[in-house]
């Protein structure tokens, strides 16, 4: 199966990832012999077999809601590429 | 004596002796990895200092007369995937090249407390996708039995450095044979464990269905060793199963008499290289020998199993690898003039070429109109497989495969087609969609002197039959015993 470049700019948008034109036909080009090996799944029938939701049997895990220590900020913030004032700095989203 | 080839279990005895003290045998090791890792390239952070001031202390509570763990004063080198609190954790890769963990995973917590000494950070494919190392964003890992091949992947720097003798023993992460494959390049013993046995907080997510953390280790004694200390319950890690801890080193018997071993026929048919094959059957020839029943069994829907994992994983990949925004952490694009682009740009120049691709096939397998046709499906094959292998072990008590249908290729020769790279998992995937362990422990060499090893499968929670097979395998054979010579140093 042959995916676009077009179908491949949408799945790029949505894995918010950026591709230069030479790099969408490389992408594109991968991306149509893994999709086609994917497809093989088409060939085996799976009437009537449930989904798998839990590989070691189905059970919620509950805990109690208590206050606990947690990280120090300014540690957090080490690790951040811009920050500022105790708080993570980005690009104005509010025009 | 080169105290840097001791296993755990022999060093344990000369620490505990007084023949050596903790200090030596972490100096030794940093001392070979200065030598011997420029060739092998397995460590992208040596924790020097850090180590040597643990070995230091160990000795001194040592000398004092204080309790001390089961691993105390024991070198050990960690995939740079899970976190140790003040230490880079890169998962070899741009995005993380200065991330410094403020915490530590909880498999590093349940080292130290046994008094490990932590050596450093090993290379992997980045964020473990791959089965060559050669997918690092920093530099492939070579393997120590020829330096011009792959030590496999993505735990290859973990299985590289313990062949090589530049860590006594390591921990890997496997979601599709990352633990198992490299140890088989490299001939090493290597267990992924049940899933839910060993926590997961602090390892950096890749699958999060089918991720796990397991050691690889010198022989198979080492291997129960290392699960006495990483095996348990963690409530910070919802999946981990709660049950009762285990002394896994008393399930070390020499003895496989009466033990039902089945061998899907699958895994030794087509597109299995004949020198592997055959020493597989040889392995089966021993278990006979040595009063173990083997047949031939069937698991048909292995056909399907490397897309079924190949959806799965890059869905939940794709998922896991959203929070790399270049915001909180990691790296960020230097120029951008919106939010979005601030995303786009930070993960396109951060993240490597193969990490890319399976964000891009995640995202697709999971979006509007494909949905159904392809993760659906994968989750309903994925159950026909957890089926299969119920019914296999209805009967057997364990399964013998190949661990890998290839040995160590050289770097370079299979970078090029992705989906070429993906067919050589084909022996290991399965055992991440059932949530089974395996172990992959070495069983002969092909004829250019590369290592092949055999996997053991096991029932859900029961890693004491694998270990016992495994022990057994092991104490009736010599490859384990073999070295590599690296590059005649």
């Amino acid at each position: 199966m042959n995916i676009t470049k077009e179908e491949l700019k949408h799945i790029a948008n949505l894995s918010n990832l950026y591709f230069s034109d030479e790099e969408l036909e490389k992408y594109t080009k991968d991306m149509s012999s893994v999709v086609e090996f994917a497809n093989e799944l088409s060939k085996i029938d799976t009437q009537g077999v449930e989904i798998t939701t839990s590989i070691l049997g189905e059970y919620n895990i509950f805990r109690k809601d208590e206050v606990k220590e947690s990280f120090d900020r300014d540690i957090l913030l080490q690790n951040a590429p811009e920050q500022g004032d105790g708080m993570f700095k980005i690009p104005k989203v509010i025009g | 004596m080169d105290i840097t080839t001791l296993t755990i279990h022999e060093a344990k005895k000369m620490l505990e002796n007084g023949e050596i003290t903790s200090y030596e045998l972490t100096k030794a090791y940093i001392d070979r990895i200065k030598k011997i890792d420029p060739i092998i390239k397995s460590y992208v952070t040596v924790c020097e200092d850090r180590a040597l001031q643990q070995a230091k202390m160990i000795d001194e509570k040592r000398k004092n007369g204080e309790a001390l763990g089961s691993l105390a004063g024991i070198p050990i080198g960690i995939k740079d995937n899970m976190c140790i609190k003040g230490v880079k954790t890169t998962c070899s890769s741009k995005m993380l090249e200065n991330f410094v963990a403020p915490y530590n995973a909880t498999v590093i917590e349940n080292l130290e407390k046994e008094g490990a000494v932590i050596l450093g950070k090993l290379n992997m494919d980045e964020f473990a996708m791959g089965a060559s190392t050669e997918r690092s964003a920093f530099f492939p890992t070579k393997n120590p039995w020829n330096i011009s091949k792959v030590p496999g992947g993505s735990s290859g720097g973990s299985a590289a450095a313990v062949s090589a003798d530049l860590a006594i023993a390591t921990l890997g992460s496997d979601t599709g044979g990352s633990i198992r494959q490299p140890s088989s390049f490299c001939s090493t013993v290597g267990l992924k464990p049940t899933y839910g046995l060993v926590s997961r907080y602090g390892l950096v997510a890749f699958a999060s269905s089918l991720d796990q953390i397991g050691p690889i280790t010198k022989d198979v004694e080492d291997c129960a060793l290392m699960m006495n200390v990483l095996a348990g319950h963690d409530s910070r890690d919802t999946t981990s199963a709660n049950l009762e801890k285990l002394e896994y080193t008393q399930f070390l018997q020499n003895d496989v008499k009466g033990l039902k071993i089945g061998m899907p026929k699958e895994y030794i048919g087509e597109g299995i290289n004949d020198e592997v094959k055959s020493a597989i059957l040889s392995a089966a020839d021993k278990f006979k020998s040595l009063g173990a029943t083997v047949e031939e069994c069937s698991i048909p829907v292995t056909e399907y199993v490397l897309p079924t994992y190949y959806i799965i994983a890059c869905a939940e990949a794709s998922s896991n690898l959203g929070r790399f925004d270049g915001i909180r952490y990691g790296y960020r694009a230097k120029e951008y003039s919106t939010l979005k682009e601030l995303y786009e740009k930070s993960r396109s120049e951060g993240f490597g070429e193969e990490v890319k691709r399976r964000i891009l096939l995640g995202t697709y397998v999971l979006s509007s109109g494909y949905y159904d046709a392809y993760y659906t499906k994968a989750q309903k094959v994925r159950t026909m497989v957890i089926e299969q292998f119920k019914q296999a072990f209805n009967k057997y008590d364990v399964l013998l495969t190949p661990t890998s249908p290839i040995t160590a290729y050289d770097i370079g020769s299979k970078t090029d087609d992705p989906v070429a790279m993906y067919l050589s998992d084909i022996c290991t995937v399965s055992i991440n969609i059932a949530g089974v362990p395996a172990i992959s422990i070495p069983c002969g060499f092909d004829s250019d002197n590369m290592p092949i090893g055999m996997q053991l499968i096991g029932k859900h929670f029961d890693e004491k039959t694998l270990l016992r097979c495994a022990y057994t395998f092991e104490k009736n054979t010599d490859f384990n015993s073999m070295k590599p010579e690296i590059g005649g140093i």
